[in-house]
């Protein structure tokens, strides 16, 4: 691991990976949402409001998955204090936020045609609200500490701390009543209550929402990492003009 | 190295014991987090007076409507409670269907009396001809 956490060996490696991984997110995000909102029939409940499903179920998956993987570049930094693992942190939240942010909004559109209404406080909808704010207090608190420049510590430690609300989010509708359906696919049982005409363009855009998300994570480090550059060289340039 | 290993292991120290603490609050937590009662839950305590939710399906054959009032039974194959509502209906409330229904239970007739009406929606979504081609082979059932 620590190979690839050098930070000049890693820009090395984004600077080819990163627009493969954006292309395939473009290619795949308008495969998948043509075929979802123009070539695909509408659901034998809902009708047409099921293609809100293209957008919300991949934000959805990727506001949570985000929050994992966020969680576990916070435990990196902690642990073995890597500079990269921070930069990575600080490169998921926003993008983790966005996705969220999405997930509920496409959310509550559906809801209020299909529910009647545009939100409700059962524990799936609370416990996904909960995260969007993990994500806000973690960029507040990572942004002070970055413009301190210091170690992201607390940050860290909050990010941990807001991994309790994933299996809270994963499981809300299973250990208690919810206005939220069921999940409709199972990992475990390679099963789906979706129909093989709904489910591919589904998963046609999940796959291309997290190709997008790598993409953007990959684009921020760069970015990051160019700027911690950049500060450092003017710094030097002022000592030795002083 | 040391250092390393004593970061490692508080880490994880703590995150078991947040783990549990989140275990032992949820699990007082238990029924209070719930959206909704579903008959049985009623049936097995005394008929609360306060606003609560029922949530269940809409029994087959059982919506009679009144001009703006309807009446229908909510069901979880085990009991039964029976609605009025007036007002208007979320698009997806149909027979066979999930719905959640807010308001208070008489405790002298045991009739819910409804202000607000929410249909649920189940995990399966398919196209309509598929739906028409299982509601054939009695697969699935497509309420109205």
């Amino acid at each position: 691991m620590h190979r690839y956490a050098n930070p000049t060996r890693f820009l090395k490696i984004a600077r080819v990976v990163t627009p493969i991984v954006a292309l395939l997110g473009m290619a795949l995000t308008a495969a998948g949402l043509w075929i979802g909102l123009f070539a695909s029939p509408p659901d034998y409940q809902q009708g047409e409001s099921v293609r809100i499903m293209y957008v919300h179920v991949p934000a959805a998956w990727l506001g949570a998955g985000g929050y994992m993987s966020l969680a576990i570049a916070s435990a990196t930094a902690l642990i073995w204090r890597h500079p990269l693992a921070t930069i990575a942190a600080r490169a998921i939240a926003p993008a983790g936020a966005a996705f969220t942010a999405i997930c509920l909004i496409s959310g509550s559109l559906w809801g209020k045609p299909t529910w009647g209404t545009y939100w409700v406080w059962d524990a799936r909808l609370t416990s996904m609200l909960i995260l969007l704010f993990l994500y806000l207090g973690y960029l507040a608190l990572s942004a002070s500490e970055a413009e301190k420049g210091g170690e992201a510590r607390a940050s860290s430690i909050l990010a941990l701390v807001g991994v309790i609300n994933l299996p809270i989010i994963k499981y809300s509708v299973e250990w208690w009543n919810t206005l939220h359906q069921g999940s409709s696919i199972s990992v475990v049982n390679a099963s789906s209550k979706i129909a093989p005409a709904l489910l591919t363009p589904l998963l046609l855009s999940v796959a291309g929402f997290s190709f997008l998300f790598a993409a953007i994570v990959l684009m921020r480090m760069r970015a990051m990492l160019a700027q911690q550059r950049v500060d450092a060289r003017s710094r030097r340039m002022a000592e030795a003009l002083a | 190295m040391k250092a390393k290993h004593q970061r490692l292991w508080l880490v994880v120290g703590a995150l078991t014991a947040l783990g549990g603490a989140g275990v032992l609050a949820f699990s007082t937590l238990g029924e209070k987090a719930t959206y909704f009662y579903a008959p049985s839950d009623l049936a097995k305590g005394p008929a609360p007076t306060d606003a609560i939710r029922l949530g269940g399906m809409v029994e087959k054959g059982s919506i009679q409507r009144d001009g703006e009032t309807i009446r229908f039974v909510v069901t979880d194959m085990a009991k039964t409670v029976p609605v009025t509502y007036t007002g208007i209906l979320p698009d997806l409330f149909r027979e066979g269907q999930g719905v959640i229904a807010e308001g208070k239970i008489d405790p002298a007739t045991g009739r819910f009396t409804a202000e607000t009406i929410l249909a649920k929606h189940d995990e399966k979504y398919m196209p309509p001809e598929v739906a028409g081609a299982m509601k054939k082979t009695g697969a699935v059932s497509t309420g109205g």
